[in-house]
Protein backbone atom coordinates (compact mmCIF):
# COMPACT_ATOMS: atom_id res chain seq x y z
CA UNK A 1 0.00 0.00 0.00
CA UNK A 2 2.86 2.64 -0.96
CA UNK A 3 2.10 5.82 -2.20
CA UNK A 4 0.44 7.51 0.87
CA UNK A 5 2.14 10.49 2.63
CA UNK A 6 1.01 12.40 5.71
CA UNK A 7 2.34 16.10 5.43
CA UNK A 8 1.86 18.93 7.92
CA UNK A 9 3.02 22.19 7.32
CA UNK A 10 3.30 25.37 9.33
CA UNK A 11 4.22 28.78 9.54
CA UNK A 12 7.23 29.52 12.22
CA UNK A 13 8.27 33.19 11.24
CA UNK A 14 9.75 33.62 8.42
CA UNK A 15 9.88 29.97 7.62
CA UNK A 16 7.63 27.27 7.21
CA UNK A 17 8.22 23.74 8.74
CA UNK A 18 7.51 21.16 6.77
CA UNK A 19 7.04 17.54 7.60
CA UNK A 20 5.93 14.14 6.37
CA UNK A 21 5.49 10.55 6.42
CA UNK A 22 5.96 8.13 3.60
CA UNK A 23 4.15 4.92 3.46
CA UNK A 24 7.18 2.39 1.63
CA UNK A 25 8.59 -0.68 2.78
CA UNK A 26 12.07 0.78 1.44
CA UNK A 27 13.36 -2.50 0.35
CA UNK A 28 17.11 -2.29 -0.08
CA UNK A 29 17.31 -5.37 -2.06
CA UNK A 30 19.81 -7.42 0.03
CA UNK A 31 17.78 -8.76 2.18
CA UNK A 32 16.34 -12.48 1.65
CA UNK A 33 12.93 -13.97 2.78
CA UNK A 34 12.20 -16.92 4.63
CA UNK A 35 12.92 -19.06 1.65
CA UNK A 36 16.61 -17.95 0.83
CA UNK A 37 15.27 -16.17 -1.92
CA UNK A 38 16.97 -12.44 -2.61
CA UNK A 39 13.53 -10.07 -2.15
CA UNK A 40 13.82 -7.56 -4.95
CA UNK A 41 15.51 -3.83 -3.89
CA UNK A 42 12.13 -1.46 -3.33
CA UNK A 43 13.30 1.80 -2.22
CA UNK A 44 12.63 5.65 -2.84
CA UNK A 45 14.97 7.29 -5.36
CA UNK A 46 13.80 11.12 -5.81
CA UNK A 47 11.68 13.03 -3.26
CA UNK A 48 10.42 16.67 -4.11
CA UNK A 49 9.13 19.34 -1.49
CA UNK A 50 6.78 22.00 -3.44
CA UNK A 51 5.34 25.10 -2.08
CA UNK A 52 2.83 25.53 -4.43
CA UNK A 53 4.58 24.95 -7.74
CA UNK A 54 7.52 25.89 -6.57
CA UNK A 55 10.11 23.29 -5.97
CA UNK A 56 11.62 24.40 -2.13
CA UNK A 57 13.16 20.54 -1.59
CA UNK A 58 14.63 18.25 -3.62
CA UNK A 59 16.05 14.94 -2.81
CA UNK A 60 17.66 12.05 -3.78
CA UNK A 61 17.53 8.67 -1.51
CA UNK A 62 18.68 5.49 -1.48
CA UNK A 63 18.30 1.96 0.54
CA UNK A 64 20.23 3.26 3.35
CA UNK A 65 16.88 5.27 4.02
CA UNK A 66 14.58 3.38 6.93
CA UNK A 67 10.93 1.58 5.91
CA UNK A 68 8.06 4.11 6.61
CA UNK A 69 10.47 7.20 6.47
CA UNK A 70 10.04 10.27 8.01
CA UNK A 71 10.97 13.66 6.35
CA UNK A 72 11.15 17.39 8.05
CA UNK A 73 12.76 20.52 5.89
CA UNK A 74 11.88 24.03 6.06
CA UNK A 75 11.94 26.83 3.67
CA UNK A 76 11.81 30.21 3.75
CA UNK A 77 8.72 32.26 2.82
CA UNK A 78 4.98 30.46 2.65
CA UNK A 79 1.63 32.06 3.93
CA UNK A 80 -1.20 30.35 6.00
CA UNK A 81 -3.16 28.52 3.18
CA UNK A 82 -0.56 27.96 0.60
CA UNK A 83 -0.71 24.44 -0.35
CA UNK A 84 2.86 22.22 0.84
CA UNK A 85 3.04 19.15 -1.14
CA UNK A 86 5.39 16.11 -1.45
CA UNK A 87 6.31 13.66 -3.70
CA UNK A 88 8.26 10.73 -4.32
CA UNK A 89 9.21 8.30 -7.51
CA UNK A 90 10.60 4.83 -6.37
CA UNK A 91 13.19 2.63 -8.29
CA UNK A 92 10.05 0.98 -9.68
CA UNK A 93 8.44 3.90 -10.74
CA UNK A 94 5.84 3.82 -8.51
CA UNK A 95 5.16 7.46 -7.26
CA UNK A 96 3.44 8.50 -4.09
CA UNK A 97 2.26 12.04 -3.00
CA UNK A 98 0.59 14.25 -0.25
CA UNK A 99 -0.87 17.59 -0.19
CA UNK A 100 -1.67 20.11 3.18
CA UNK A 101 -1.99 23.81 3.09
CA UNK A 102 0.23 26.04 5.63
CA UNK A 103 -1.50 26.09 9.13
CA UNK B 1 60.59 -2.21 21.39
CA UNK B 2 58.30 -0.15 21.96
CA UNK B 3 55.75 -0.36 24.81
CA UNK B 4 52.25 0.21 24.02
CA UNK B 5 50.57 1.68 26.33
CA UNK B 6 47.10 1.16 26.48
CA UNK B 7 44.55 4.12 27.56
CA UNK B 8 41.87 2.51 29.46
CA UNK B 9 38.62 4.84 28.94
CA UNK B 10 36.42 5.01 31.81
CA UNK B 11 33.16 5.91 30.42
CA UNK B 12 31.30 7.52 32.68
CA UNK B 13 27.61 6.54 31.59
CA UNK B 14 24.68 8.27 33.54
CA UNK B 15 22.05 6.14 33.20
CA UNK B 16 18.87 7.55 34.82
CA UNK B 17 16.91 5.24 37.04
CA UNK B 18 14.28 4.04 34.77
CA UNK B 19 11.20 5.69 35.29
CA UNK B 20 8.11 3.76 36.01
CA UNK B 21 6.30 5.33 32.69
CA UNK B 22 9.00 4.39 29.54
CA UNK B 23 12.19 3.12 28.54
CA UNK B 24 14.20 5.88 29.82
CA UNK B 25 15.21 9.30 27.98
CA UNK B 26 16.41 8.46 24.70
CA UNK B 27 13.39 6.65 23.69
CA UNK B 28 11.08 9.19 25.37
CA UNK B 29 13.06 12.54 23.51
CA UNK B 30 12.81 10.01 20.10
CA UNK B 31 8.36 10.13 20.47
CA UNK B 32 8.89 13.86 21.46
CA UNK B 33 10.56 14.89 18.02
CA UNK B 34 8.12 12.37 15.80
CA UNK B 35 5.11 14.10 18.03
CA UNK B 36 1.82 13.19 16.12
CA UNK B 37 3.77 11.39 12.89
CA UNK B 38 3.85 8.12 14.65
CA UNK B 39 3.33 5.54 11.53
CA UNK B 40 1.11 3.51 12.72
CA UNK B 41 -1.63 6.13 11.37
CA UNK B 42 -1.32 4.82 7.91
CA UNK B 43 -1.81 1.04 9.72
CA UNK B 44 -4.85 2.49 11.74
CA UNK B 45 -6.17 3.69 8.08
CA UNK B 46 -5.18 0.20 6.84
CA UNK B 47 -6.97 -1.56 9.61
CA UNK B 48 -11.03 0.34 9.01
CA UNK B 49 -9.94 -0.67 5.44
CA UNK B 50 -9.38 -4.39 6.40
CA UNK B 51 -12.94 -4.11 8.67
CA UNK B 52 -15.22 -2.92 6.03
CA UNK B 53 -13.69 -5.32 3.25
CA UNK B 54 -15.99 -7.92 1.92
CA UNK B 55 -13.84 -10.76 2.48
CA UNK B 56 -13.91 -14.90 3.43
CA UNK B 57 -16.27 -17.99 1.50
CA UNK B 58 -19.06 -15.01 2.31
CA UNK B 59 -18.00 -11.75 1.20
CA UNK B 60 -18.95 -9.99 4.36
CA UNK B 61 -17.27 -7.21 6.36
CA UNK B 62 -16.56 -7.61 10.04
CA UNK B 63 -19.25 -4.38 10.62
CA UNK B 64 -21.03 -7.00 12.71
CA UNK B 65 -18.10 -8.70 14.86
CA UNK B 66 -19.03 -8.39 18.38
CA UNK B 67 -15.72 -6.95 20.52
CA UNK B 68 -18.22 -7.13 23.91
CA UNK B 69 -20.45 -3.72 23.55
CA UNK B 70 -22.04 -5.01 20.55
CA UNK B 71 -22.34 -5.85 16.82
CA UNK B 72 -20.25 -3.10 15.07
CA UNK B 73 -19.38 -1.49 18.13
CA UNK B 74 -15.59 -0.27 18.19
CA UNK B 75 -15.52 2.78 20.17
CA UNK B 76 -13.85 2.02 23.55
CA UNK B 77 -14.22 -1.88 22.79
CA UNK B 78 -10.11 -2.69 23.14
CA UNK B 79 -10.52 -1.13 26.51
CA UNK B 80 -12.46 -3.67 28.10
CA UNK B 81 -11.10 -6.78 26.50
CA UNK B 82 -10.09 -9.55 27.43
CA UNK B 83 -13.72 -10.86 28.45
CA UNK B 84 -15.47 -12.91 28.88
CA UNK B 85 -18.41 -14.13 25.43
CA UNK B 86 -21.13 -16.20 26.07
CA UNK B 87 -21.46 -17.19 22.86
CA UNK B 88 -18.11 -18.86 22.87
CA UNK B 89 -18.29 -19.34 26.65
CA UNK B 90 -14.35 -18.48 26.76
CA UNK B 91 -12.41 -15.69 28.12
CA UNK B 92 -11.41 -13.98 24.52
CA UNK B 93 -8.47 -10.94 23.90
CA UNK B 94 -9.06 -9.03 20.89
CA UNK B 95 -6.95 -11.32 18.54
CA UNK B 96 -8.81 -14.45 19.22
CA UNK B 97 -12.21 -12.33 19.06
CA UNK B 98 -11.30 -11.34 15.45
CA UNK B 99 -10.41 -14.70 14.56
CA UNK B 100 -13.43 -15.94 15.69
CA UNK B 101 -15.41 -13.62 13.56
CA UNK B 102 -13.31 -14.20 10.91
CA UNK B 103 -14.51 -17.71 11.03
CA UNK B 104 -17.87 -17.23 12.00
CA UNK B 105 -18.84 -14.29 10.12
CA UNK B 106 -16.67 -14.75 6.91
CA UNK B 107 -16.30 -18.27 6.75
CA UNK B 108 -12.85 -17.83 6.64
CA UNK B 109 -10.70 -21.17 7.60
CA UNK B 110 -9.40 -20.99 10.90
CA UNK B 111 -6.00 -22.70 9.99
CA UNK B 112 -5.77 -20.00 6.85
CA UNK B 113 -6.42 -16.89 9.55
CA UNK B 114 -3.51 -18.38 12.26
CA UNK B 115 -0.98 -18.95 9.36
CA UNK B 116 0.64 -15.59 9.73
CA UNK B 117 -0.50 -13.75 12.06
CA UNK B 118 2.36 -11.12 12.79
CA UNK B 119 4.67 -9.61 10.45
CA UNK B 120 8.01 -10.93 10.15
CA UNK B 121 10.76 -8.16 9.81
CA UNK B 122 10.82 -6.16 7.17
CA UNK B 123 7.01 -6.82 6.09
CA UNK B 124 4.46 -4.45 5.66
CA UNK B 125 1.94 -5.83 8.37
CA UNK B 126 -0.58 -7.96 8.70
CA UNK B 127 -4.34 -8.16 8.54
CA UNK B 128 -4.76 -8.61 12.37
CA UNK B 129 -1.92 -6.11 12.76
CA UNK B 130 -3.65 -3.51 11.34
CA UNK B 131 -7.11 -4.33 12.75
CA UNK B 132 -5.71 -4.14 15.91
CA UNK B 133 -4.04 -0.86 15.51
CA UNK B 134 -7.44 0.37 14.40
CA UNK B 135 -8.92 -0.42 16.70
CA UNK B 136 -7.08 -0.19 19.99
CA UNK B 137 -6.85 3.60 18.73
CA UNK B 138 -10.88 3.75 18.83
CA UNK B 139 -10.39 3.33 22.67
CA UNK B 140 -7.81 6.12 22.91
CA UNK B 141 -8.34 7.59 26.14
CA UNK B 142 -10.66 5.30 27.00
CA UNK B 143 -9.76 3.62 31.32
CA UNK B 144 -8.72 0.28 30.59
CA UNK B 145 -11.27 -2.01 32.40
CA UNK B 146 -11.25 -5.93 31.23
CA UNK B 147 -13.54 -8.05 32.67
CA UNK B 148 -13.46 -8.96 35.99
CA UNK B 149 -17.66 -9.74 36.75
CA UNK B 150 -17.43 -13.30 35.39
CA UNK B 151 -16.05 -16.04 37.39
CA UNK B 152 -14.43 -16.93 34.38
CA UNK B 153 -12.72 -13.88 33.92
CA UNK B 154 -11.49 -13.78 37.50
CA UNK B 155 -10.18 -17.73 36.92
CA UNK B 156 -8.21 -16.52 33.54
CA UNK B 157 -6.75 -13.31 35.83
CA UNK B 158 -5.17 -15.86 38.71
CA UNK B 159 -4.32 -18.28 35.49
CA UNK B 160 -2.36 -15.31 34.46
CA UNK B 161 -0.75 -14.59 37.85
CA UNK B 162 0.18 -17.86 37.87
CA UNK B 163 1.91 -17.92 34.14
CA UNK B 164 3.62 -14.91 35.66
CA UNK B 165 5.37 -16.32 38.49
CA UNK B 166 6.20 -19.87 36.55
CA UNK B 167 9.62 -20.40 36.27
CA UNK B 168 10.17 -22.58 32.96
CA UNK B 169 12.49 -23.36 30.38
CA UNK B 170 16.18 -23.76 29.63
CA UNK B 171 17.34 -20.62 31.10
CA UNK B 172 14.58 -21.02 34.51
CA UNK B 173 12.99 -17.66 33.67
CA UNK B 174 9.21 -16.47 34.62
CA UNK B 175 7.89 -13.49 33.00
CA UNK B 176 8.78 -11.89 36.92
CA UNK B 177 12.41 -12.60 36.16
CA UNK B 178 12.42 -9.79 34.37
CA UNK B 179 9.55 -7.65 34.88
CA UNK B 180 9.06 -8.18 39.09
CA UNK B 181 11.31 -5.53 40.24
CA UNK B 182 11.62 -1.85 40.24
CA UNK B 183 13.76 0.49 38.20
CA UNK B 184 16.04 -2.47 36.28
CA UNK B 185 16.62 -2.15 32.73
CA UNK B 186 18.11 -4.32 29.59
CA UNK B 187 20.40 -2.08 27.92
CA UNK B 188 18.45 1.13 27.52
CA UNK B 189 15.11 -0.25 28.06
CA UNK B 190 13.37 0.15 30.94
CA UNK B 191 11.54 -3.04 32.61
CA UNK B 192 8.79 -2.53 33.94
CA UNK B 193 7.67 -3.79 37.24
CA UNK B 194 4.14 -5.37 35.86
CA UNK B 195 2.96 -6.62 38.61
CA UNK B 196 2.58 -2.99 39.74
CA UNK B 197 -0.19 -1.13 38.66
CA UNK B 198 1.76 2.41 37.36
CA UNK B 199 4.49 0.13 35.40
CA UNK B 200 1.17 -2.25 33.95
CA UNK B 201 -0.58 0.92 33.30
CA UNK B 202 2.23 2.23 30.89
CA UNK B 203 2.86 -0.91 29.48
CA UNK B 204 -0.25 -2.11 28.86
CA UNK B 205 -1.75 1.46 27.47
CA UNK B 206 0.70 1.59 24.77
CA UNK B 207 0.53 -1.35 23.01
CA UNK B 208 -0.33 -1.98 19.82
CA UNK B 209 2.66 0.27 19.16
CA UNK B 210 4.92 1.02 15.94
CA UNK B 211 7.85 -0.44 16.66
CA UNK B 212 10.69 1.59 14.90
CA UNK B 213 13.11 -1.50 14.66
CA UNK B 214 10.86 -3.58 13.01
CA UNK B 215 8.62 -1.00 10.84
CA UNK B 216 5.48 -2.84 11.60
CA UNK B 217 2.80 -2.08 14.12
CA UNK B 218 3.02 -5.28 16.60
CA UNK B 219 -0.03 -6.21 19.23
CA UNK B 220 -0.05 -7.09 22.56
CA UNK B 221 -0.34 -10.98 21.61
CA UNK B 222 2.49 -10.67 19.44
CA UNK B 223 4.26 -8.69 22.39
CA UNK B 224 3.59 -11.87 24.79
CA UNK B 225 5.03 -14.57 22.24
CA UNK B 226 7.65 -12.39 21.62
CA UNK B 227 8.69 -13.07 25.70
CA UNK B 228 7.73 -16.67 25.78
CA UNK B 229 10.48 -16.89 22.63
CA UNK B 230 13.06 -14.77 24.99
CA UNK B 231 12.79 -17.12 27.39
CA UNK B 232 13.24 -19.93 25.12
CA UNK B 233 9.68 -21.28 25.70
CA UNK B 234 7.96 -23.00 23.37
CA UNK B 235 6.12 -20.62 20.91
CA UNK B 236 2.84 -19.10 22.42
CA UNK B 237 -0.05 -19.42 19.97
CA UNK B 238 -1.98 -16.27 19.22
CA UNK B 239 -5.46 -16.05 21.27
CA UNK B 240 -4.33 -19.42 23.18
CA UNK B 241 -5.43 -19.81 26.56
CA UNK B 242 -2.05 -19.17 28.09
CA UNK B 243 -2.11 -15.66 25.64
CA UNK B 244 -5.19 -14.36 26.69
CA UNK B 245 -4.81 -15.09 30.65
CA UNK B 246 -1.37 -13.44 30.71
CA UNK B 247 -2.93 -10.63 28.98
CA UNK B 248 -5.74 -10.63 31.37
CA UNK B 249 -2.93 -10.31 33.80
CA UNK B 250 -1.25 -7.38 32.38
CA UNK B 251 -4.94 -5.47 31.62
CA UNK B 252 -6.36 -6.07 35.19
CA UNK B 253 -3.10 -4.35 36.89
CA UNK B 254 -3.58 -1.39 34.92
CA UNK B 255 -7.03 -0.52 35.11
CA UNK B 256 -8.39 2.27 35.21
CA UNK B 257 -5.47 3.64 33.12
CA UNK B 258 -6.49 5.38 29.70
CA UNK B 259 -5.64 3.50 26.66
CA UNK B 260 -2.86 5.75 24.55
CA UNK B 261 -2.21 3.20 21.93
CA UNK B 262 -0.85 2.84 19.23
CA UNK B 263 2.46 3.87 21.05
CA UNK B 264 5.68 4.54 19.42
CA UNK B 265 8.57 2.40 20.75
CA UNK B 266 12.44 1.30 19.94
Amino acid sequence: MAGRIRIRAQKQGEYTEVKALMRHPMETGMRKDAAGEPIPAHFITEVAGKHGEKVVMSAQWGAAVSQNPFLGFRFKGGESGDEVSVSYIDNKGETGSGSTKIR
Amino acid sequence: MTTRKVLIAALAVVVPIASAVADGGVFDEYREMMGDDNPAIFVIEEGEEFWLQELGPKQVSLETCDLGLGPGVVAGAYAQLPRYFADTDQVMDLESRLVHCMVELQGRDPEDVHAKPYSLRGDMGTEIEALAAWIADQSSGVPIAPGQDQPQERAMYDLGEQLFYYRAGPHDFSCATCHGQDGARIRLQALGNLAKHEDAASAYASWPAYRISEGVVRTMGWRMRDCFRQQRLPELIMGSEASVALQMYLAVNAAGAPMSAPGLKR
